[in-house]
């Protein structure tokens, strides 16, 4: 059971209106007036088709952390913000550091069908910074892994992260660091600044990102490995991997959609929900790395999804979790932060969105965005639209959104994965259906790899 | 007043009220039958998440004195330490019917999220929050320094042009900040003198002047000096290297007493590391304040308290 569908008088990223046939899991063709017989026809007249959003940094919360999310829970807030494919954060108990652990998150996400569930894998055992996690045989277990990450924890050992960045190249893949030199953040709250000090909440300072940072890009291009910088937050960061860049070190850098438009001034009605790691930073940051997504230092946006259970937020700041949903908001956050601003037109955001991240992860299909041949993996966006963002938009099982109760630009109407619809009229396809659609996918791949 | 949260959103008009109101409630502590009949009925909780011994018994001698009825409620050792949330403590608060929760906490914040949660209608009086507030120290302050300089007349003043010189870690200081941010709204002028390492970031944006230098700072002829607390474990992370040091450097020893003007005041919150911060001489001396500073804290508290109970409550 595979579907034919035809998408009537969408308008690509750099402005070309046009029809999509997709069939048997591929663009079948492009351009204007396509004849053919369909499945299911989508009207897409207004609507942009970006190709399918790569989220590179997702907490799936799945093994361990059940009641915060799921691989399906998590699937389904990928689908409904136009995603296609995620990145699974090592961070679960027991933690991604073995072969067993990544290839059962892959093939949750594979029975859910929303999305291309792609595991991240520990860099250390348990996190804990102390020896290497099994890299290889994550490597070359089935599901592949290519970014290792000990992501909410900083490999903050020089020598250790000097050999994980050489080690990991012997597989193709690349470090993803959560850059936080941990001694000078030791119980950090909030950006250490003036507000920190009138609202007594011990300060998270931007040098201890930019130290790391710097360490890192000078290690890199040392060993001649690759490295990427998750969540960077500040205009400091943006300097170094500027300079970096310049020096022809491998570095690429993500910034999230909520340091992209939050500032921390939100923390001083201390209001849990704006608790994040690493933290809001000043305006100045914010301009900072809006700037620096818009020349090119920084490769991409992920989001950093990162769902909590109700109690973790609903108290005071310094007990309160670090962290935000980020996936059903993403889109219409980077619409607000840097498009409406000018900085990006929609071919950028197709490659920050969607081409970068998927080349930076080794995740074939999505070189080329919508063109004939390639996977069929987009999204049809209404940029138009402007709504309240509230629970109801939301689709996974968090509800902590710093967004609730604001307006934001935009609206996922539809979105293709594989060859089939995940999400129709901006609604999730029920999950039956799509579990059904996958596994036929699944089948037929299978079929042209044996054939 | 809904609820006492901090001084940083008080006007003046609103400070000089409740220093005002401590007059009156300090007129009473004169009296044969110290006690008032205006919070009869009144339930008036002290949650205490950390031990402070002072701060609780001066609010439960203000609410007594007020005839309202206190429970004292010490988280440690009760199903608060056993994970209970701050909301089902609140939630469980509001359902015994408490009319005011004086709240101390070692979270910066917690009072003002306990406030604006919904989990409780009561009023919220900030005890301590973290390293954030500690609006009732400021306020017994101001009403010391107030007393000092204009006694029995003091009803109506600000505290214009008075130099008041903080000594000591402003960093974790909750006393330091709500003194900054009362002192100055009183017109006083307000100098901060610690080492580096124990001035918030950003403190060049506070309305104050900052000074390394203890000596450089008396030298200035300061009506008031008051002296913080030092604690010990800030030495072991760092923050300067012994006590031996910190007291040499910024400790108000004998011989810095001797050079303070002949009217200026010497203060402490308490409680004070004799021979640390301030040595027994100065502590002990004329000079000193700590004393009134205990006892004026009652009169406050009852201010406070009378201001945010009586009466119809209105909503912010």
């Amino acid at each position: 059971m595979t579907e034919t569908i035809l998408v009537r008088g969408a308008t690509l990223a750099d402005g070309t209106r046009t029809d999509i046939l997709v069939r048997a899991g591929v663009i079948a063709e492009l351009g204007k007036a396509i004849f053919a017989s369909a499945d299911r026809l989508i009207d897409a007249d207004g609507l942009i088709a970006l190709p399918g959003l790569v989220d590179l940094h997702t907490h799936l919360r799945e093994p361990g952390f059940e009641q915060s999310e799921t691989v399906l829970t998590g699937s389904r807030a990928a689908a409904i913000g136009g995603f296609t494919a995620v990145h699974a954060m090592a961070n679960t108990s027991p933690v991604a550091d073995t072969a067993g652990v990544v290839e059962q998150v892959q093939a949750l996400g594979v029975a859910a069908g929303y999305v291309t569930v792609r595991p991240i894998g520990a860099v250390t055992v348990g996190l804990e910074g102390r020896q290497l996690a099994e890299i290889g045989a994550m490597a070359n277990s089935r599901a592949r892994v290519r970014v290792f990450s000990d992501d909410g924890k900083c490999v903050s050992d020089a020598l250790l992260m000097r050999r994980a960045l050489e080690y990991v190249t012997t597989f193709g893949g690349v470090v993803a660091q959560h850059a936080q030199e941990p001694r000078l953040t030791e119980g950090a709250q909030m950006n250490e600044g003036t507000l920190s000090g009138e609202l007594g909440l011990a300060g998270w300072p931007a040098v201890a990102e930019e130290s790391i940072i710097a360490r890192d890009v000078l290690l890199a291009q040392h060993v001649g490995a690759r490295l990427h910088i998750c969540h960077l937050s500040t205009a400091g960061s943006v300097d170094v991997v500027r300079w970096a860049k310049a020096r022809g070190i491998a570095v690429t850098a993500e910034v999230t959609p909520h340091h992209l438009l939050l500032t921390e001034q939100l923390a001083s009605g201390y209001d849990s929900r704006y608790k994040v790691n690493p933290p809001l930073r000043r305006d100045e940051d914010v301009h900072a790395v809006r700037a620096g997504l818009a020349d090119g230092t920084i490769d991409i946006v992920a989001t950093d999804h990162a769902p909590h259970p109700v109690e973790a937020k609903d108290c005071e700041w310094e007990a309160a979790a670090f962290g935000m949903v980020g996936l059903e908001s993403a889109l219409s956050v980077v619409q607000a932060s840097v498009v409406d601003t000018g900085l990006l037109d929609w071919s950028d955001v197709a490659r920050v969105f969607s081409r970068a991240p998927a080349a930076i992860g080794r995740l074939d299909g999505y070189d080329r965005g919508i063109a004939v041949g390639s996977p069929a993996e987009f999204t049809l966006y209404d940029a138009s639209a402007s709504r309240v963002f509230d629970t109801s938009r939301l689709r996974g099982k968090g509800l902590n959104s710093p967004y609730l109760e604001t307006t934001l630009p935009g609206r996922v109407v539809a979105t293709i994965h594989d060859g089939y619809a995940t999400v129709l009229d901006g609604e999730l396809v029920e999950a039956d259906a799509v579990a059904r659609f996958a596994a036929a996918a699944g089948a037929r791949e299978a079929g042209v790899r044996n054939g | 007043m809904r609820h006492l949260l901090s001084t940083r959103d008080l006007s003046r008009d609103q400070a000089i009220a409740i220093l005002d109101v401590a007059e009156d409630m300090a007129d009473v502590a004169d009296r044969e039958v110290k006690k008032l009949p205006t919070l009869r009925g009144k339930t008036v909780v002290n949650l205490f998440f950390e031990d402070s011994t002072r701060t609780r018994i001066s609010f439960e001698a203000a609410a007594k004195r007020l005839s309202a009825d206190v429970i004292n409620f010490s988280a440690k050792g009760s199903s608060v330490s056993k994970g209970e949330s701050l909301k089902d403590t609140a939630q469980t608060l509001a359902a015994i019917g408490a009319d005011a929760v004086v709240i101390r906490h070692g979270s910066s914040g917690a009072p003002l999220v306990l406030a604006n949660a919904g989990w409780i209608e009561a009023a919220i009086v900030n005890a301590g929050d973290g390293t954030h507030e500690h609006p009732t120290q400021a306020l017994l302050d101001a009403f010391t320094i107030r007393r000092r300089l204009h006694g029995p007349a003091s009803r109506g003043h600000g505290l214009d042009g008075v130099t008041v010189t903080i000594v000591g870690d402003i960093l974790h200081s909750r006393v330091a900040r709500s003194n900054v941010w009362l002192l100055t709204t009183l017109g006083a002028s307000v100098t901060l003198v610690a080492p580096a390492t124990l001035l918030p970031i950003g403190v060049d944006e506070w309305p104050v002047a900052v000074l390394f230098d203890l000596d450089e700072a008396l030298a200035r002829q300061a009506d008031v000096v008051m002296m913080l607390r030092i604690q010990s474990e800030r030495m072991h992370a760092a923050f300067f290297p012994n006590a031996r040091e910190y007291s040499r450097q910024w400790g108000l020893d004998d011989g810095r007493l001797d050079r303070l003007g002949p009217d200026s005041i010497v203060m402490h919150p308490g409680p004070m590391n004799r021979g640390l911060e301030i040595s027994a001489g100065a502590a002990d001396s004329p000079q000193s304040t700590v004393l009134e500073q205990v006892a004026n804290g009652v009169s406050v508290r009852m201010a406070v308290l009378y201001l945010l109970l009586s009466g119809e409550r209105t909503l912010s």
